[in-house]
């Protein structure tokens, strides 16, 4: 009884897929999906190496205060970095003094409200503040920037496909439209206050180029800002954002690792011991 | 315990003694997983992985409480109680990373078992409830893996939830007050969040609950082995203590190793980047996509495409999703065939190396978008799927023919017995 149940159960769900199967295949022969302008033109990620890469990656924090540079400089003008705050800059191997001018002088200045009067004000920051997002609300965001919404960038780099290499990409990624674009998808062509870029899912975003010309912040450590270091070092910077705590993570894992092995090693010849003579 | 040779607990000291008199644990815990419980002493590696599901079921236990100090269940600050956790509390960020992953190698171990439980029919009387209450073990872990994925409240999670509750709305009739009932509201918010919270705490134990009864059913006919003959007598077993603590020890060893290679080296990989990104009800992910131990059912839903006369194609694939777990709580008398294990049915040992490329294959597709031609491929996928359980394994065990079967486990192994031989009698298991 069972098994007529199941026989006909079974017929039913297989039987109606090969249905599917058969009306699905026939219309995708006769009429097969036409390529979409995503599919023939958006581009994967360039290749990046940085110092924090593999299992002994660590961070480079010349290069993490020189990324950080640019996103001050540049990115910060309409990017927020709601979940860090000026005190973590201190890893990034700036002295106390160092963070609190930084806190002091940053030009979005820590919500507040005024002592005196209740009314909402801002002051200047404090190394325990987090960094301030250059607009006040989603709205403000949106006017200020031809109502595109600049993400913010504490995890960007977690939250895209390809991670840091993504937004090295997309830095140096603007372009020109190809002619082929405009002769074989018109509709694919960058909009009024849309740039185009390959490397973006859709392939044009509102983000004018902000890495424009080479030059545009000028290194203390004398590094030549070109647009390549520029994109490669807040990339880096970036990494650290989403996850100031991979050092520990590779460090740990090694002492974690090294026990598990001795100690399994050790497991396997008691084992071995303890099944001696008893074949199985 | 079932054999007449099962070795019985003494106390030994004064104080052991008057336990046992009083409260004797320390006799179940030595007649459960001590020198009081006869094992096969065959058993393979595929053995060790009930004793990993249950350790990776205390890591899960272990980490969440400890994050659920720290994680606060309200739709205005779970993402950033996530990313406090991540960034502020002390080794906050291995605890997080060792709970997702953790919950990935739970699935890895939990379906190995199953398809061992598969190959060598260990469905089989007389351990069909163990069969079952492992099921209901899976049911609950899929249900509560799912409601974790929601806490911490990124774009796939409020997404996720919107789409398997969504799920239910295709019941006809009662199906949208169903889904408005389970979430507390129209679409994923608080409510949701802080139920699926409160369940995500309660079911865990709820697990632990039904693998005590699982372990239980478990010992009442003792462990299956890879011949498939049960034990006849005692040279067919060996204490559980030392013999199988012991090898499940370098088991233990290493999944451990294989598991921190990943929390500490790639912690993300199995991860979407998309739950990175704080829940927005207003922007719709290009792919939803549920975590990937998920997939081969996801598969399975997608797979409907048309309409079967009044049956929406939906609610179709939502049966059809449901029917793929439900069938197993049948494949003991599905399958009838005598003998056990896959290693003496030809026939049976094809079909079921098809089937776990296929599944592979699902898992493959649920996880791709749904476009051409990842649909057409998941709708052959899945009507194999449906025929290996509900036509074809019912066909075999009728008309294979199984390769001779060792007399006992010690035959198997040594190759002879003085108990007997294959062709010889056979004697009966002692009670």
């Amino acid at each position: 009884m069972i098994r007529i149940g199941a026989f006909l159960v079974g017929l039913f769900f297989s039987g109606w897929l090969l249905v599917s199967f058969g009306v699905g295949a026939a219309a995708y022969i006769s009429e097969p999906p036409q390529p979409t302008a995503e599919h023939e033109f958006h581009l994967h990620p360039k290749k990046l190496a940085l110092s924090s890469d593999g299992p002994m990656g660590k961070f480079d924090r010349q290069q993490l205060q020189r990324g950080f540079q640019v996103y001050k400089e540049v990115c910060s003008a309409c990017h927020s970095m709601r979940l860090v705050a000026f005190r973590n800059l201190s890893e990034l191997g700036y002295t106390e003094d160092e963070v609190k001018a930084i806190a002091a002088n940053w030009p979005a200045q820590t919500p507040s409200i005024d002592p005196a009067t209740g009314e909402a004000t801002t002051r200047p920051s404090i190394p325990s503040d987090y960094i301030p997002s250059p607009h006040a609300n989603e709205t403000a965001a949106r006017a200020a920037n031809n109502n595109a919404l600049p993400p913010d960038l504490s995890l960007i780099t977690k939250a895209r496909h390809g991670g840091a290499a993504y937004v090295y990409s997309l830095l140096t990624g603007y372009q020109e439209p190809p002619a082929e674009l405009a002769k074989k998808f018109p509709d694919s062509m960058p909009g009024p206050g849309l740039n185009y870029n390959p490397y973006f899912a859709n392939l044009n975003i509102a983000m004018a180029n902000p890495l424009g010309s080479d030059g545009i912040v000028t290194y203390s450590d004398g590094t030549n800002a070109t647009r390549e270091q520029m994109a490669k070092d807040v990339a880096a910077f970036l990494v650290w954002t989403a996850e100031p705590t991979l050092e520990k993570r590779h460090q740990t894992g090694w002492a974690v690792l090294i026990f598990l092995i001795i100690a399994t090693g050790l497991g396997y010849m008691a084992y071995r011991n303890v099944w001696a003579g008893v074949k199985h | 315990m079932s054999f007449s040779w099962a070795k019985h607990y003494e106390p030994k000291s004064d104080l052991t003694k008057w336990l046992d008199e009083r409260l004797p644990l320390p006799r179940l815990v030595y007649g459960a997983i001590g020198g009081g419980y006869p094992v096969p002493r065959n058993l393979n590696y595929f053995w060790n992985f009930g004793v990993l599901a249950g350790i990776a079921l205390v890591i899960q236990i272990v980490t969440g409480i400890i994050m659920a100090m720290h994680y606060a269940p309200n739709a205005l600050v779970a993402f950033d109680s996530t990313e406090h956790i991540m960034r502020d509390v002390n080794w906050g960020w291995m605890l997080r990373y060792a709970h997702a992953n953790g919950a990935s190698f739970f699935f890895i171990v939990v379906y190995i078992h199953i398809f061992r439980g598969l190959y060598f029919s260990s469905y089989k009387a007389p351990r069909e409830m163990i069969w079952l209450l492992g099921l209901v073990i899976f049911l609950l872990m899929m249900a509560t893996a799912f409601m974790g994925y929601v806490l911490p409240w990124g774009q796939m999670s409020f997404w996720g939830a919107k789409v398997i509750t969504g799920l239910f709305g295709a019941i006809p009739l009662v199906g949208e007050p169903i889904q408005q009932w389970l979430l507390g509201g129209y679409a994923p918010d608080n409510a949701a969040l802080n139920r699926f919270f409160s369940l995500h705490y309660l079911l865990p134990f709820v697990i632990a609950g039904v693998v005590i009864l699982h372990i239980w059913a478990l010992h009442i006919p003792g462990s299956s082995n890879p011949t498939g003959v049960e034990v006849k007598s005692e040279s067919d077993t060996v204490p559980f203590h030392p013999y199988y603590t012991a090898k499940d020890g370098f088991g233990l060893g290493v999944f451990l190793i294989l598991f921190c290679a990943m929390l500490f080296f790639a912690p993300n990989a199995l991860g979407h980047p998309d739950n990175y990104i704080p829940a927005n009800p207003l922007s719709t992910p290009a792919h939803i996509v549920p975590e990937w131990y998920f997939w081969p059912f996801y598969a399975i839903l997608r797979a409907f495409t048309f309409d079967f006369f009044i049956v929406p194609a939906k609610l179709l694939g939502v049966l059809a999703m449901f029917a793929s777990i439900l069938l197993l709580f049948f494949l003991p008398w599905l399958d009838r065939s005598p003998v056990r294990s896959g290693n003496y049915r030809p026939l049976f040992r094809t079909f079921f190396i098809i089937l776990v490329i296929d599944v592979l294959i699902l898992g493959y597709l649920g996880g791709a978008p749904a476009e051409e031609p990842y649909v057409m491929l998941s709708q052959l996928a899945s009507a194999y799927y449906f025929a290996h359980f509900l036509i074809i394994l019912p066909i075999i065990s009728k008309i294979e023919k199984p390769k001779p079967l060792p007399f006992s486990i010690t035959e198997a192994v040594l190759g002879k017995d003085s108990h007997g031989t294959a062709g010889g009698p056979a004697l009966q298991p002692a009670e």
